[in-house]
């Protein structure tokens, strides 16, 4: 890796340092209004003593009222876990089937000024479930299916709601831990909103200007057809591109207005958009154990989650970044120089921008699929063996390193109770978290929360190899064969987005099953983690001593990122093994 | 050690492997192999059948030596359910009906509210409450304790337990207990273990096992199709075997045994344990309230100082305690005759001649008469009125230093002295509560580990602050009543605490019902007993801390194994994966770091590790990890080093020798 | 579950409204207002004529023009991507050797002579509008010759229209293409 990455990654760190207190502060007094207040110690900082005491209220009360009266919902009805998953499905079901129907009638519509024709139903379906579950793989091209009005009207709609909904998710467990003997565990609806209006919409706005700023395109023309200058024909696409490309990072979404996704130069125009876009994506996963901190009122609790995150998220990092620096070891043979030099721009470039190069392409792709993301700005597939097993491995982890906006805290909180259980047993006590007993009833839901992404991955993936009309997808049989396949249902279960693109996903088979595993991918641990929350916010809590296993120290972040490596590694070792593994070890 | 072989085989019945998910998946997967063994033996070469035989073979063994561990933890609680039994022996009762008539009845035919009379040489036929009379009873058939105790109709000394034996005197017992749910067969059964529960924790363990299960099975399960994708078939042997190893078997084989033998390390101290949630919740506690006498002080005062008032001389007011308390046999007298004999040098011999005058509860003094001086030694008040009563004056000196004593907790004995006529106080015997050697120490321990200790007592609360002081606890309540009792525990409670205690009276019978751990002494009433979730039988209340240690020590030995057990994985994935596609994809070989010699070898011995590394670990398992009374803290990062790393690292050593052991026997 | 359904119908409209258009719609006016030629696809034009965008890479065949990268699409912006090739696909291995031999062919290079990776390998929007500098300098030759002027000259142009790294160390350093076959035009022309 050349000095300039090392600095690259450091400026990166330098400012998700400084962002996540202010981001996770901000956070926690977003979610901490009066109907849900967190706190009752009134010498604790968070949170307010009286209604609504959040930063902005002037301007963001009024039109959240205006949201409540709109959407006819009463703000001060606490819901019990019960009710608050069902709002969750309830918005999800009204938003898949309203996408759905937006993208059959787009032809019909305004907006669509390069009159495209109504999108496949099988595509349609796709597509929808997979712009809800937050999930956001690409089974289409952007430019040539999608009109501006689905785009920003259907598309960018869901990439932000679909943040909300895991922020909302993420926050209701945290009061879970949180409460005692509670029965409630907020207002989804209020929650809902609260995300939207006061952190995912004003960061979006300021973030499509910057990107705009930076070359990005925001406009509602026709493509323009013109003549190159070499006589040949040229398109410039237009559209609405960089409002819905910064909630497309900020939300931890990932769709791509173009096939190309953020490897097109109007999505990424520069080294510098790059850096932002892998910040944007990182800002808020990595923020909300902040958050975590203020609601415990133990920062430490925060930072322990945090440091398992940026071990898992670093180390990943910096194995794509020196996979894909060091090249693709079969070229060497055709007198190709991959050596990072005066002049040459070093690496695996294949799949890869010149403007990005090799370092910065495998940085993105470790946080986008760290992340749940699934934006990517160079060709996962092409990636080295290794430098791709590392995006691969990243999703299996439950994407948890940081993971998704919301998404990401849940699952490490998951992550935590086991490694509670398993190793909090070792002090000599029933195993608490935050002072909660870890019971029969949360280790049955978190056993439910890791087998789902299991089961259905493997699962379809190995009826896939074997189902020649599902097999006959892969382009070149072989290790990377069995790689693409994984990588679809490991994309789609743990709602990333990604693609190893050389696996032709777009046939009724992987809409189908892929649309399928998105969903129970998302929504069954979602019901699982809110079913959680309300069995531990109805416990007492017990007083934190010195028998208490300590959560907020290094030790447990190790712990942490120890079982859930493990865990994970035990699940998907024999698959990894038999596809980039040895794909690697034969180069 | 026999029995408990037999019993490992007669537990392979499926309905009694199927309560344990781990181990009846890991018989299922033995009778499949065997079943291929079988079926293909005539077409399969002889390699091949070596191979599947002996992989079959040592599943089974994983099977038994999983039972084994289970019988062998039984095992030690059945000799002691053989003797109780010896017991419990049918017998003949004398009841008296309500009409006066006598009646013979055998014991298994009693009901509850019976009058039986038990005459000395019998052996009490039923659990019940003494009514009439006062006899001594040999308890030693439950308690182990051969020295008889007193049993007496009214008061807390009223409770007989079936099965003992009347050594004086006659007693009206009246039955409180049917037959067959008396105190001794429910001892019966929780030494044997025969209707154990699965406790909370176990429960969750065994979900979270179960979870485990189902990830290996469905990772093992769908190895298959991507192995044929990558034209490298695996056989069904192999993937049983490697099945086995990567479900969490090792704490799957011990958890019941984990289990038990903690049950039975609180038999071992005479303990009964009426659930094993108890026996959790006592790990979970972080308050303890412990009576002040008997648990924390030594059941009487004793002198600790002689204080003369101005103008006597120390030795002069020992001497005189000394005479005037030989003829006090009370634990207070004696204690005085000791510190001046072991303080002052002075010799605990008769005076020729003297009068000896004993303690009297009228007097409330004691001393002794020679030669016309007199000398007395009792309460401050009782001393003062006896010099008061013979003319004498009473110094101001005294008064302040018998104020200062009881100020401290202490209790004030007042000694003077009648010489030719003359009146003299010489001076006070401090007298205090003695803490128990060794219990500061113990509180400290306690506290680093995060529990809290509350002593209770009827002192007031100056008294009791001192003590309190001296012996370490962090808190006391004084001048306790039942009332006062409950109300602390259901405050401790309220914030989140789980609370021990001890007790033994009737009145205490509500908050033993409360606290998370109530611990009744065997001496105790019956309400008692059946109130608290756990009986002493020594009787000792000091002894809560050791339950709780011992609670402790049975969630340690879970943890650390699962631990272990789960940590164990990586190194088997690492002999097995490269051994199964070795043939086709020899890249894999890179991974094969043990660099085991041939793939069936390489299985096998993963295979033969996993099943060896049960057996090592039964006497862990039975003894418990080493209990160290340290903070959570501390506790983990010795904990995770030695079973998390050690878990890591340990297989691939275990591994390594064992394939060296398999290739030299010339498998391969 | 009705109350919840209505409740996530309301709620979705006014999602919509308010995300799916306000929002667009205002950042489209803020954009155009302040950053119009960003907002519109930095637009290149000749002569008045639009001969593509700035950010977006054309073809360019001929030994007068430096050559672009190779690219899955063939530089056509609506379908952009890339080859999705696997890194032990023996399609890309021998698109890799093919491409290599050409370049080597073209630019008259000897048969061994080392080729600079991103000269063989397709980018990931197959529109990347730049190439390394090491491959522009082992171009100038041949486009210096096809052109008439000396390879110092082309090699200056080169050196033109090099973009940094973006804040000196962000990404890497590129040549762009299209600007640098403009100039090259406006020179001869």
């Amino acid at each position: 890796m050349t000095a300039d990455a090392w600095a690259q990654l450091a400026l990166l760190v330098v400012l998700l340092g400084v962002s996540i207190p202010v981001l996770g502060t901000y956070l926690a007094r977003v979610y901490s209004d009066a109907h849900t207040t967190l706190v009752d110690d009134a010498s604790e900082p968070v949170g307010p003593s009286g209604a609504g005491a959040a930063p902005g209220d002037r301007i963001f009360l009024p039109v959240e009222r205006a949201l409540y009266r709109l959407s006819g919902i009463d703000p001060t009805a606490e819901q019990r876990w019960t009710t608050y998953a069902r709002s969750v499905l309830a918005f999800s079901v009204v938003s898949v089937l309203g996408l759905y129907l937006l993208q059959r009638i787009q032809g019909a519509l305004p907006l669509n000024p390069n009159e495209l024709t109504a999108v496949a139903p099988a595509t349609a379906f796709n597509t929808a479930t997979s712009f809800v579950t937050n999930t956001n793989w690409q089974s289409y091209s952007g430019e040539s299916t999608m009109s501006y009005l689905t785009q920003m009207g259907g598309l960018a709609v869901q990439n932000f709601v679909s943040a909300a909904v895991g922020l909302a998710v993420a926050v209701a467990l945290m009061r879970g831990l949180v409460r005692r003997r509670s029965g409630t565990l907020g207002n989804f609806w209020v929650d809902l909103t609260r995300g939207l209006v006061r952190v995912l919409l004003p960061i979006s706005i300021a973030g499509a200007l910057v990107f705009v700023s930076l070359g990005m395109i925001q406009n509602v023309n026709s493509n323009v057809e013109a003549v190159g200058l070499a006589g040949a024909p040229v398109a410039v696409p237009g559209g609405p591109l960089a409002s819905q490309e910064a909630i497309k990072q900020l939300g931890t979404n990932g769709g791509g207005f173009f096939n190309a996704n953020a490897a097109h130069p109007f999505s990424n125009p520069s080294g510098l958009s790059n850096l932002l876009s892998i910040y944007l994506l990182l800002v808020i996963p990595f923020s909300l154990t902040y958050t975590f901190g203020r609601f415990t009122k133990d920062r430490r609790q925060g930072f322990a989650v945090l440091g398992a995150m940026v071990v898992l998220w670093l180390g990943s990092a910096l194995a794509a970044m020196t996979f894909e620096s060091d090249g693709n070891p079969q070229f060497d043979r055709y007198g190709v120089t991959q050596q990072a030099d005066d002049g040459v721009v070093g690496g695996n470039l294949e799949g890869k921008e010149i403007r990005f190069g090799s370092p910065a392409s495998g940085l993105y792709a470790a946080s986008t699929t760290g992340t749940s993301t699934g934006a990517v700005n160079s060709a996962h597939d092409s990636f080295t063996p290794a430098g791709g097993a590392v995006s691969l491995v990243n999703m299996m982890l439950g994407e948890v390193s940081p993971g998704g906006v919301g998404a990401g805290l849940y699952g490490v909180l998951v992550f935590a109770l086991f490694a509670v259980f398993i190793a909090g047993l070792m002090v000599g006590r029933t195993p608490e978290y935050l002072g909660k007993k870890v019971q029969g009833t949360e280790i049955k839901l978190a056993t439910i929360f890791i087998l789902v992404p299991s089961v259905l991955i493997l699962c379809f993936a190995s009826v896939a190899v074997l189902l020649p009309t599902a097999a006959s997808s892969i382009l070149k049989p072989g290790p990377h064969g069995l790689s693409e396949i994984v990588y679809a249902y490991t994309s789609a279960a743990n709602n990333n987005g990604s693609a190893f693109g050389g696996l032709t996903a777009s046939t009724d088979w992987y809409d189908t099953t892929l649309g399928v595993t998105m969903l129970a991918g998302r929504f069954l641990p979602i019901v699982a983690v809110l079913a959680i929350a309300g069995s531990l916010a109805r416990k007492q809590r017990v007083p934190v001593g010195p028998g208490t296993f300590p959560t907020n120290t290094p030790l447990f972040a190790g712990l942490l990122t120890g079982v859930i490596v493990i865990i994970v590694g035990l699940t998907y070792f024999p698959v990894v093994a038999l596809g980039p593994i040895v794909e690697q070890l034969s180069l | 050690m026999r029995p408990a072989l037999a019993d490992s085989l007669r537990k392979l019945d499926p309905r009694h492997m199927v309560r344990n998910p781990v181990m009846f998946v890991v018989e299922v997967g033995s009778v499949y192999v065997t079943a291929l063994f079988v079926v293909d033996l005539s077409s399969s070469t002889t390699q091949e059948n070596v191979f599947a035989g002996l992989v079959a073979l040592w599943l089974w063994f994983t099977v038994l030596f999983a039972n084994f561990a289970e019988a062998m933890a039984e095992g030690r609680g059945k000799a002691q359910a053989d003797s109780l039994r010896a017991a419990r022996a049918d017998t003949t009762a004398h009841v008296r009906r309500p009409d006066g008539t006598m009646e013979e009845v055998s014991s298994s035919k009693l009901a509850v509210g019976d009058l039986v009379v038990v005459s000395a040489g019998e052996a009490i036929p039923g659990d019940g409450t003494v009514v009439e009379g006062i006899a001594s009873v040999d308890e030693s058939a439950i308690t182990g304790e051969s020295a008889p105790v007193i049993r007496e109709s009214g008061g807390d000394r009223s409770a007989v337990t079936g099965g003992t034996r009347v050594l004086s005197d006659q007693i009206v017992v009246e039955i409180t207990a049917k037959p067959g749910e008396t105190f001794l067969d429910r001892m019966i059964s929780l030494v044997e273990g025969a209707d154990r529960q699965k406790t909370p924790n176990e429960i969750a363990l065994n979900i979270l096992l179960a979870g485990l299960t189902i990830i290996f099975l469905l990772a093992v399960v769908t190895l298959q199709p991507f192995a044929i994708y990558s034209d490298a078939r695996q056989d069904i042997v192999v993937l049983v075997a490697l099945l086995v190893c990567l479900i969490p078997t090792t704490i799957g084989a011990l958890l019941s045994a984990i289990g038990i033998a903690g049950m039975d390390r609180l038999v071992q101290r005479n303990v009964l344990a009426m659930s094993g949630r108890a026996v959790e919740a006592a790990g979970d506690c972080q308050t303890l309230l412990l009576d002040k006498t008997g648990t924390i002080t030594l059941g009487n005062r004793q002198a600790a100082a002689f204080l003369p008032v101005p103008g006597v001389d120390e030795l002069e007011i020992a001497e005189a305690a000394l005479r005037s308390s030989q003829a006090d046999e009370t634990p207070e007298g004696r204690s005085i005759v000791t510190l001046a004999v072991e303080r002052y040098g002075l010799r605990d011999e008769p005076v020729p001649g003297a009068e000896l005058v004993p303690f009297t509860a009228q007097t409330r003094m004691s001393g002794i008469d020679l030669d016309g001086t007199s000398v007395r030694k009792g309460a401050a008040d009782a001393v003062k009125r006896w010099v008061q009563a013979e003319g004498g004056e009473v110094p101001h000196a005294m008064e302040t230093i018998a104020h200062g004593i009881a100020s401290e907790g202490g209790t004030p004995l007042a000694v003077a002295e009648r010489r030719d006529g003359a009146l003299r106080v010489l001076g006070v015997i401090h007298l205090k509560d003695v803490v128990k050697s060794g219990m500061r120490e113990r509180f400290d321990e306690l506290r680093r580990m995060g529990i809290r200790t509350v002593m209770i007592t009827g002192d007031n609360p100056l008294t009791a602050k001192a003590i309190a002081e001296e012996a370490g606890v962090d808190d006391f309540l004084a001048e306790a009543t039942p009332e006062d009792k409950m109300a602390l525990i259901r405050s401790e409670q309220a914030g989140g605490r789980l609370v021990a205690m001890t007790g033994d009276g009737t009145n205490d019978a509500p908050a033993l019902a409360q606290a998370d751990v109530g611990v009744a002494m065997n001496t105790g009433t019956q309400a008692a007993k059946e109130a608290g979730n756990m009986i002493d039988l020594d009787s000792n209340p000091t002894k809560l801390i050791e339950i709780v240690e011992i609670g402790k020590q049975l969630l340690i030995t879970r943890g650390s194994l699962t631990t272990f057990s789960i940590a164990n994985d990586v190194a088997k994935y690492f002999a097995i994966i490269p051994a199964m596609f070795s043939g086709v994809l020899p890249a894999l070989e890179d991974l094969n770091v043990m660099k085991l010699s041939s793939a069936n070898s390489a299985i096998l011995s993963a295979v033969i590790f996993n099943a060896l590394i049960i057996v090592g670990l039964i006497p862990l398992a039975l003894r418990g990890v080493r209990f160290q009374p340290l903070s959570a803290a501390a506790v983990l990062r010795r904990n995770l080093l030695i079973y998390g790393l050690g878990g890591l690292v340990a297989p691939f050593i275990g591994i390594k020798l064992i394939d060296l052991v398999v290739t030299a026997l010339g498998v391969n | 579950m009705r109350s919840q359904l209505v409740a996530g119908l309301r709620t979705f409209l006014v999602c919509t409204v308010l995300l799916g258009l306000a929002y667009p719609i205002a950042i489209t006016a803020m954009a155009q207002l302040a950053f119009a030629d960003h907002a519109d696809g930095s637009l290149v034009e000749r002569d008045g004529q639009v001969i593509g965008s700035r950010l977006l890479g054309q073809a360019f065949d001929g030994a007068e023009w430096f050559h672009p990268r190779p690219s899955a699409s063939g530089y056509d912006a609506l379908a952009s991507g890339a080859t999705n090739l696997g890194p032990t696909n023996p399609d890309l291995l021998a698109a890799v050797e093919e491409s290599a031999v050409a370049y080597r062919e073209e630019n008259g290079l000897d048969p061994g002579a080392a080729v600079p990776v991103d000269a063989v390998t397709s980018s990931g929007s197959g529109l990347d509008p730049h190439i390394s500098a090491a491959n522009a300098r082992l171009q100038a030759p041949r486009v210096a010759e096809a052109r008439g002027l000396t390879v110092q000259t082309v090699l200056g142009l080169v050196e033109d229209h090099t973009d940094p790294q973006a804040l000196g160390f962000l990404g890497e350093e590129g040549v762009h293409v299209l600007e640098l076959n403009l100039a090259l035009d406006e020179l001869t022309s």
